[in-house]
C-alpha cells in the first residue's frame, strides 16, 4: 500500500473565531487519526528522525506503539527521555529537528512526530498520570536555580536518580518562558502546571520568590547543597536603540507577554495587572516571540497587527506553524522594513514609527544575507503600540554574582557539552549557557547536566 | 505565604506593616526594595524596605494607599498572609562617611529615607534631614528620623507643621548659610526629586534620588521599569532604584508612570474605592 504523502490534518479553531479568545488553537488528534498518522511511519532501521531530536526519544519506538493502539507503552517510551512531552509536542520547531530528518520527506510531508508526541502526552494527562515509582534516596542534595524547561528537566532527572532536589525560582510561578512568555493559546498554562506537578511528584521541592544572587547567593546554596545547576535563561530584553524607545506605548516583548500571560492581563480587571494596546500594534522582529506578540495583540482587540522585520520571509526565524497561524489570523507582514525612530505626540504618547526599506546584500556572520537600507525610502506608519521582540540576552544576575565563574562573550555562562562550568560543583544549561534558543535544547541541556551531576556526586562518595 | 506580624496606622492613608520574610530580612540593606503580591489575582507591586530585623526575620514596609493594591493591602490585618514577597531587590545605598549629608524625604518617600538616614548616621556622618509633605497629616517617622539626625527640618505645603514651603526652600537656605554639604539624598514624588536635582546641579552638589517607575517582575526581565539616565536606558529594578539625580530624565519617568492611569482607575472603581 502506498504511503499517504501528507500528514493527517489536526483540527483547529477557525482563524476568525480564535482571534477573539485565548483558547488553544489546534485541538490535537483523536485516537483514530493518531493511529492512522502513526501508520504512515516506515519504521526505518537507521532511525534518521532520532538524530534530529535533542533528547534522543526513540521515535519509531513510540510511534510503533501508537500504530498498535498501545498508548500507555508509547507514553512510557517518551517519558523515559522527556519529562515535558506535552510542552515539546506543542512548541518544538520539529520541522528543523526530528521531522526535518524523516525519510518520508523524500516523497512528501514527514510523519507528524510532534503531533503524535502531543497526542500521547495529552492522552496520558487526561487519563491521570501514574505516580512515579519512589527511588531510594542517595542522601545528596542539589539546588536548581530557575524553573524553566532546563531547570525542571534537570530537577526531574536528578530526582529519578534519588537525589534530593530543590528548585529556586525568582518569580511566583514555575515554567520560565513556558509560563510568562509563550501565550495560553499556544501552550495552555494548565498543561505547564500539570507537567510541573509531575516533577513535584518525583519529590522535587519548588521554592518561589527566591532571586538567587539577591535573596541568597549560589555560594550560600553550596554550603547546604552538594551541587548547583543554573538554568536562569535569557530573559534580558534587547532594544532597537532608536530614538523614542522610552515613549509611552513602547513595550519589550517580555513586558507585554508577562503582563498578558503570567499576570493574566487579558482578564483585567478580574485580574489586577493591566495592559493597554490601542488599535494599531507593530511588533518588531520575526521570531516565535514576535509571532506571539502579534497574535496576542489581535486577541486583545487590535484592529491591525503588523510584523515589521528587516530581512525577507525566508530569513524569519519563527517556526513555520507560527508564521502560518499569524498569516491566517490576519497579521500584516511588513518585511524588508527597519524602524528608524518612534514619534510621540506632545504628551509623549507613541503615535508613529518611521521606517526605512531594506534590501538584502551579501551574507553576514550568521550566514543570512545582510539587510542594507535603501536611501530615501523612509515612510511613517501610524501605530498606538510598539512591541520590541528582537531577542533576549542571558540574565546577568548569576554571572555577575558568582565569583570566578567563567563567562562567555555574550554574558553567557561557559560550559562543556554536559553543562560543567569551570567550578566543579556548579553546572549550567539552557538559554543561560547558549543564549536564547529553544525549549527542547534547554531540556536536552538539563538532561545531560543531570547525568553529569549524578556522576560528580557519585565520584564524591 | 508571608504573615503580617504588625500593623500601624501612620495616617489616614499611610500604613506600616511588619512582615515575616526571614530570607529577605537576612540580606536586606538600606535603599533596597521588595515586590509583593497579595493574592492569586493580584498585581506585583514594589515597596521600599523601610526597616528590617534580621533576628526576628521581618521586613517593615510603609505604604501610601494610592490605588487598588495598596488600598487592599491597607485593609489587611495582623495574622493575614501575603501570597508573595520577594527581595531584597535593587542595589543598596552607598553608605560611607562623607562628612555632612542632607537627607530629603517628601511624603511617602520619608519611609525609604529612614533606613538610609540611620545607616548614614551610624557611618559617622553629620546628618541633616529635611522632611516635607503636603500637610501635617502626611508627615511620618519624625521621631525615628530625628533620633539619627543632627538637624531636622520640617516643612509643609500648607504650613500646618514646620515652615510653610517646599523642601527645596530649606535646602537652598542651608546652602546659602554656607553648610559644607558633601552629598544629598532626595526621595519622594518625582517632581520633588526633579526640583531638588535642578537646584543642586547649580552647585555641583552630588544628589542621589530613588526612582519609582512602574515595575512587573523586578528581576531585570521585562524592561518596564526602564529609565533614561544620562541618555542611557537603565532598569531601575536592577541598576537602581538609586541614581545620580543630575543625570536622570525625570520628564520621561513622569510620563511613563502615567501609562496605566485609566486602567488603574477602572481597577479601583471595581474594587469600590475612588482614586
Ligand atoms: C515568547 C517566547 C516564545 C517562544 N517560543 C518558543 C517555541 O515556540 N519553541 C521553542 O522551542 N522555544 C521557544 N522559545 C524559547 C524557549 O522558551 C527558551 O529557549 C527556553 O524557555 C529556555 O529555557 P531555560 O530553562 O533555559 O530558561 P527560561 O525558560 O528562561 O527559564 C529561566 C527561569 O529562571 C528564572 N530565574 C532567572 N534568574 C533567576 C535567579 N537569579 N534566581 C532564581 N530564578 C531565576 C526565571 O524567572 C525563569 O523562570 C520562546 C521564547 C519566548 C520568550
Ligand atoms: C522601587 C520602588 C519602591 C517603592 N516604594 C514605595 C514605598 O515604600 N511606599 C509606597 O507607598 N510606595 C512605594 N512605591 C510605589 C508603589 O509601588 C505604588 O504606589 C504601587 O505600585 C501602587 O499600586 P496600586 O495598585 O495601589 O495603585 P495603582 O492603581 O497602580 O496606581 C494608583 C496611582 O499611583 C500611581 N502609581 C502607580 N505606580 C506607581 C509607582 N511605581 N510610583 C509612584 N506612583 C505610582 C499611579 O500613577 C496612580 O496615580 C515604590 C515604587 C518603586 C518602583
Ligand atoms: S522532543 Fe521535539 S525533536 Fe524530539 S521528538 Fe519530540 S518534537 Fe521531535
Ligand atoms: S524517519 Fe520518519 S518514517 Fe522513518 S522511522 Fe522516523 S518517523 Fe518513521
Ligand atoms: S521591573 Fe521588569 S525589568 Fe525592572
Amino acid at each position: 500500500m502506498a504511503v499517504r504523502k501528507t500528514k493527517y490534518e489536526m483540527p483547529e479553531q477557525p482563524p476568525k473565531e480564535r482571534i477573539k479568545n485565548f483558547k488553544e488553537v489546534p485541538y490535537g488528534y483523536d485516537k483514530e487519526t493518531a493511529i492512522k498518522e502513526a501508520k504512515r511511519c516506515l519504521q526505518c532501521k537507521n532511525k534518521p528522525c532520532m538524530e534530529g531530536c535533542p533528547v534522543e526519544i526513540d521515535i519509531p519506538g513510540f510511534i510503533g506503539c501508537i500504530a498498535e493502539g498501545d498508548f500507555d507503552k508509547a507514553a512510557e517510551i517518551i517519558k523515559s527521555k522527556n519529562s515535558l512531552p506535552a510542552v515539546s509536542g506543542r512548541v518544538c520547531p520539529y520541522e528543523g529537528q526530528c521531522e526535518g530528518k524523516c525519510t518520508l520527506l523524500k516523497i512528501g510531508e514527514p510523519v507528524g512526530i510532534g503531533r503524535l508526541e502531543r497526542f500521547i502526552a495529552d492522552y496520558e494527562r487526561e487519563k491521570g498520570v501514574k505516580p512515579p515509582k519512589k527511588v531510594k534516596s542517595t542522601g545528596k542534595k542539589v539546588a536548581v536555580v530557575g524553573s524553566g524547561p532546563a531547570g525542571l528537566t534537570c530537577a526531574g532527572d536528578l530526582a529519578k536518580r534519588g537525589h534530593g532536589v530543590t528548585v529556586f525560582e525568582a518569580l511566583h510561578a514555575p515554567g520560565g518562558v513556558l509560563m510568562y512568555g509563550i501565550p495560553e493559546f499556544r501552550l495552555p498554562k494548565a498543561i505547564v502546571n500539570a507537567e510541573v506537578d509531575y516533577i513535584k511528584k518525583l519529590g522535587v521541592d519548588v521554592k518561589y520568590d527566591v532571586i538567587v544572587g539577591k535573596t541568597i547567593t549560589v555560594e550560600e546554596l553550596l554550603e547546604e547543597y552538594d551541587a548547583a545547576f543554573i538554568g536562569t535563561g535569557a530573559g534580558l530584553p534587547r532594544w532597537l536603540r532608536i530614538p523614542g524607545e522610552n515613549l509611552d506605548g513602547v513595550y519589550s516583548a517580555n513586558e507585554f507577554l508577562t503582563r498578558v500571560n503570567m499576570m493574566k492581563a487579558y482578564r483585567f480587571p478580574e485580574y489586577d495587572t493591566p495592559v493597554k494596546i490601542g488599535k494599531i500594534v507593530a511588533t518588531f522582529g520575526a521570531g516565535n516571540v514576535a509571532m506571539d506578540c502579534a497574535r496576542t495583540s489581535l486577541r486583545l482587540g487590535a484592529e491591525k497587527s503588523y510584523i515589521i522585520y528587516r530581512r525577507s520571509d525566508v530569513e524569519m526565524p519563527a517556526r513555520d506553524e507560527e508564521i502560518e497561524h499569524a498569516r491566517e489570523e490576519g497579521v500584516i507582514f511588513k518585511l524588508l522594513t527597519n524602524p528608524v525612530k518612534f514619534i510621540g505626540d506632545d504628551k509623549g504618547l507613541l503615535k508613529e514609527v518611521e521606517c526605512i526599506k531594506m534590501k538584502l546584500g551579501e551574507p553576514d556572520d550568521s550566514g543570512r544575507r545582510r539587510p542594507i537600507p535603501i536611501p530615501d525610502s523612509e515612510e511613517t506608519i501610524k501605530i498606538d503600540t510598539a512591541l520590541v521582540a528582537i531577542g533576549q540576552s542571558p540574565n546577568p544576575l548569576i554571572p555577575q554574582t558568582v565569583k570566578n565563574l567563567k563567562i562567555g562573550k555574550w554574558g553567557n555562562i561557559e560550559t562543556d557539552e554536559d553543562g560543567r562550568t569551570n567550578i566543579p560543583n556548579i553546572f549550567a544549561g539552557g538559554d543561560i549557557a547558549t543564549g536564547a534558543a529553544t525549549v527542547i535544547l534547554a531540556m536536552g541541556a538539563g538532561k545531560r547536566a543531570a547525568r553529569a551531576i549524578d556522576k560528580y556526586l557519585k565520584s564524591k562518595k | 505565604m508571608y504573615e503580617i506580624l504588625e500593623k500601624k496606622v501612620m495616617s489616614e492613608i499611610v500604613k506600616l506593616m511588619e512582615i515575616k520574610a526571614p530570607l529577605v530580612a537576612k540580606k536586606a540593606k538600606a535603599g533596597q526594595f521588595i515586590i509583593l503580591r497579595i493574592d492569586e489575582r493580584g498585581e506585583r507591586i514594589p515597596l521600599t524596605i523601610a526597616d528590617y530585623d534580621r533576628k526576628k526575620g521581618t521586613i517593615t514596609v510603609i505604604f501610601m494607599e494610592v490605588g487598588k493594591t495598596t488600598k487592599q493591602l491597607g485593609t489587611m490585618n495582623v495574622g493575614d498572609k501575603l501570597l508573595n514577597f520577594a527581595g531584597p531587590l535593587g542595589v543598596a545605598s552607598e553608605i560611607e562617611n562623607y562628612g555632612t549629608v542632607v537627607c530629603i524625604g517628601g511624603g511617602v518617600g520619608i519611609a525609604p529615607l529612614y533606613p538610609i538616614v540611620r545607616e548614614l548616621k551610624k557611618a559617622g556622618n553629620y546628618v541633616i534631614s529635611i522632611l516635607g509633605a503636603r500637610n501635617e497629616k502626611l508627615l511620618m517617622l519624625e521621631k525615628e528620623i530625628e533620633e539619627y539626625s543632627d538637624e531636622l527640618h520640617i516643612c509643609t505645603d500648607d504650613g500646618s507643621k514646620g515652615t510653610k514651603g517646599f523642601v527645596s526652600n530649606v535646602l537652598q537656605q542651608l546652602i546659602d548659610d554656607g553648610k559644607k554639604i558633601k552629598i544629598v539624598w532626595a526621595i519622594g514624588p518625582v517632581i520633588m526629586m526633579k526640583v531638588v536635582a535642578d537646584l543642586t546641579r547649580k552647585y555641583n552638589l552630588k544628589t542621589i534620588v530613588s526612582l519609582n517607575p512602574i515595575m512587573v517582575d523586578g528581576t531585570g526581565m521585562c524592561g518596564g521599569c526602564r529609565v533614561s539616565v544620562s541618555g542611557e536606558t537603565k532598569f531601575a529594578c536592577v541598576d537602581g532604584p538609586e541614581f545620580d539625580g543630575h543625570l536622570v530624565d525625570f520628564n520621561n519617568l513622569m510620563l511613563r508612570n502615567r501609562r496605566f492611569t485609566h486602567e488603574e482607575e477602572e481597577s479601583c472603581n471595581l474594587y469600590g474605592v475612588k482614586l
